[in-house]
């Protein structure tokens, strides 16, 4: 048994405890510790990445005991990408913050490495429970992060964030216990296997817990009538803070995938298929939404909560046409609306502390410091943001349409993603033109922090490295998508002793 | 036995959802302790209600599904934090905004 595999669990855990202990310890110490941690995962998660990529599932039994009865850690091609791209967030999220924004609250980075783990455990975890103990984890950090630096925005927002995720955790326990009633287990590929199997007569049942735990997943990933926390809680948090969020979102996507694509996803009537079918218009009317609540903000860090809507709406759309292609195409998209919607946060506070009046509001026109350099990362970001060539953004969309065309259903996605597309655009020039071409020059600009600028230079560069490595990307994620469709191979890796029927596999 | 869990667990979902809903902190707190006993005895229920029967193999002849009970207690002790955490939220909000209407502002107040 490989013990790296909960590595990526225990070092941010310990980390933090660490840093909780020792926090009278100098600053720079707590900065140093987060740091190393941080580096170390992101080691971890290219490592994760490599080993997945063979093809084989990594199984750790937490404390030797065999599949069904105890927790297990899985390791499979997806988890490896949330991994990776969650470390290499956290870290350039760690850097921002260190430009003094850590400084404005207690315990920031503890909080930081428990996030981590909290994500990193969700990613990792083959148990439908421990996956409930790790959205808490997650969850609880959020909270605390969500106030670091108090004031009132963040307190009225933080009340809201709180209490709709608290009815979710409530909601996820009944679908939990409804699961185990019935079918007596919460390993997921176990589950997988006896919802096969289980008798005609539970079937309304088990769509009900299926829908339940949409509904859980659903208020995690912001689709639309449960989305209306998020604009205010991302725009009300620091700017590291929110651009960590960028994941908090894709977390919900990933259980929505794990769930619905392993343990609802057998036998001769899958669940899952009710489940596809709601998702197909919510995540169709949650893109609209985005579009419209891009034109329509008041600050450019609504625009960019509004930004991480419509990615999650073109997420699931694509997600819920159910085949390979479109689910590759989703998964590129995923990791580039991540990345971007965390540049366009630091951005947005980067812009804002060069303004005199009004920080991020649109209603404020005055001039900006250091109106050419900050102009030209504008102009670059928006680009990429806004799904353009050369940008990543560009290629996942085009691999998008072309997964969606010939789906029945695909025009809708073709016409709601192209239009609010232009939306974007049009929301971004005009931000670029009232921030940077109608005032003059500022007289005497606030310093501006070169390294801060470059940190977010750098994150736009690397969305633009994906595009420019596409096809080894590309290759990769169709694999997971297709090892993501094929989840016999899961459930015998974890379950090795099962001798697993070969059910057909649900589109 | 059953009907009785039942109507319990009925009666506490409702008045738990029902203060969920209202417009105080204190009430929707309230609420959500009432929905998270509500969802205890749930999970508790997933592995039947047997009375009499201890959840370790080979003392008696039958026995109670011991994992709904670690589950639970896992779920309390989750439960109890986040109750804890989301009282003080409140209380710093409610100093903050200087009233403890959910969104932070009284609309039957005039705003000035």
């Amino acid at each position: 048994m490989n013990h790296v595999l909960i590595l990526p669990i225990l070092l941010p855990l310990l980390t933090g405890a660490g840093q909780l202990l020792f926090y009278r310890a100098p600053f720079a110490v707590q900065r140093l510790l987060g740091f190393a941690s941080t580096a170390w995962l992101v080691l971890l998660g290219l490592w994760a990445i490599v080993t997945a990529g063979a093809g084989d599932y990594l199984i750790y039994q937490a404390g030797n005991w065999p599949a069904p009865f105890g927790i297990v850690l899985v390791l499979d091609r997806l988890a490896a990408i949330m991994l990776a791209l969650t470390a290499v967030l956290g870290l350039c999220c760690l850097l921002y913050a260190s430009g003094g924004t850590d400084r404005r609250g207690a315990h920031f980075h503890a909080l930081f490495q428990f996030q981590l783990a909290g994500l990193n455990g969700a990613f990792l975890t083959g148990d439908l429970f421990n996956l409930f103990v790790f959205f808490e984890i997650l969850l609880i950090a959020s909270y605390a992060l969500l106030l670091h630096g108090g004031g009132r925005a963040r307190s009225r927002a933080g009340l809201h964030y709180v209490i709709i995720n608290l009815a979710g955790s409530a909601l996820f326990l009944i679908a939990l216990g409804t699961l185990y009633g019935l079918v007596g287990t919460l390993n997921m590929a176990d589950l997988a296997q006896r919802i096969a199997a289980a008798p005609a007569e539970d079937a309304p049942l088990l769509a009900a817990a299926s829908l339940i735990l949409l509904v859980v997943f659903g208020i995690k990933a912001a689709i639309l009538p449960l989305l209306f926390w998020l604009p205010r809680a991302y725009s009300a948090a620091s700017a590291p803070v929110a651009a960590l969020f960028a994941i908090m979102t894709k977390v919900g996507v990933y259980a929505i995938l794990r769930v619905f694509l392993l343990v609802f996803a057998l036998g001769e009537a899958p669940v899952n298929e009710t489940a596809w079918n709601w998702l197909w218009p919510l995540a169709l009317l949650t893109l609209a939404l985005g579009g419209i609540g891009v034109l329509g903000s008041e600050s450019l860090r609504t625009l960019t909560a509004y930004l991480v809507i419509l990615s999650v709406g073109t997420l699931l759309a694509t997600i819920s046409l159910a085949t390979p292609a479109a689910l590759g195409a989703a998964l590129f998209y995923l990791v580039h609306s991540t990345l971007m919607a965390a540049a366009f946060f630091l951005l947005a506070d980067l812009l804002g502390q060069q303004r005199k009046e009004g920080y991020d509001r649109f209603s404020a026109v005055g001039p900006i410091g250091h109106r050419w350099v900050l102009g030209s990362l504008f102009f670059i970001a928006g680009i990429a943001m806004a799904g353009l060539p050369p940008f990543s953004g560009f290629v996942s969309k085009v691999w998008i349409l072309q997964a969606s065309g010939a789906q029945p259903g695909g025009l809708w996605l073709w016409g709601i993603l192209l239009a609010s597309a232009l939306l974007v655009i049009i929301a971004i020039s005009r931000t670029g033109s009232s921030w940077f071409w109608r005032p003059g020059e500022m007289a005497t600009p606030y310093p501006l922090r070169r390294g801060l600028l470059t940190l977010v230079y750098s994150m736009v560069g690397l969305n633009a490295l994906l595009a420019a490595f596409g096809d080894p990307v590309m290759a990769y994620l169709a694999l997971t998508a297709e090892q993501l469709f094929a989840p016999q191979g899961y459930i015998s890796a974890v379950l090795p002793e099962a001798t697993a029927p070969t059910w057909e596999v649900a589109p | 036995m059953e009907l009785l869990y039942a109507i319990t667990l009925g009666v506490l979902t409702s008045c738990g959802t029902y203060l969920l809903l209202r417009a105080r902190t204190f009430t929707v707190i309230l609420g959500l302790t009432l929905l998270s006993h509500a969802v205890n005895l749930y999970l508790f229920a997933s592995g039947r209600l047997v009375a009499g029967a201890p959840a370790i193999i080979g003392i008696a002849d039958t026995m109670a599904d011991p994992l709904p009970q670690a589950l639970v207690l896992t779920a309390i002790v989750i439960g109890f934090a986040m109750t804890a955490f989301v009282v003080v939220l409140a209380l710093k909000a409610a100093v903050e905004l200087r009233n403890d209407h959910v969104d932070g502002e009284n609309p039957d107040e005039d705003r000035t």
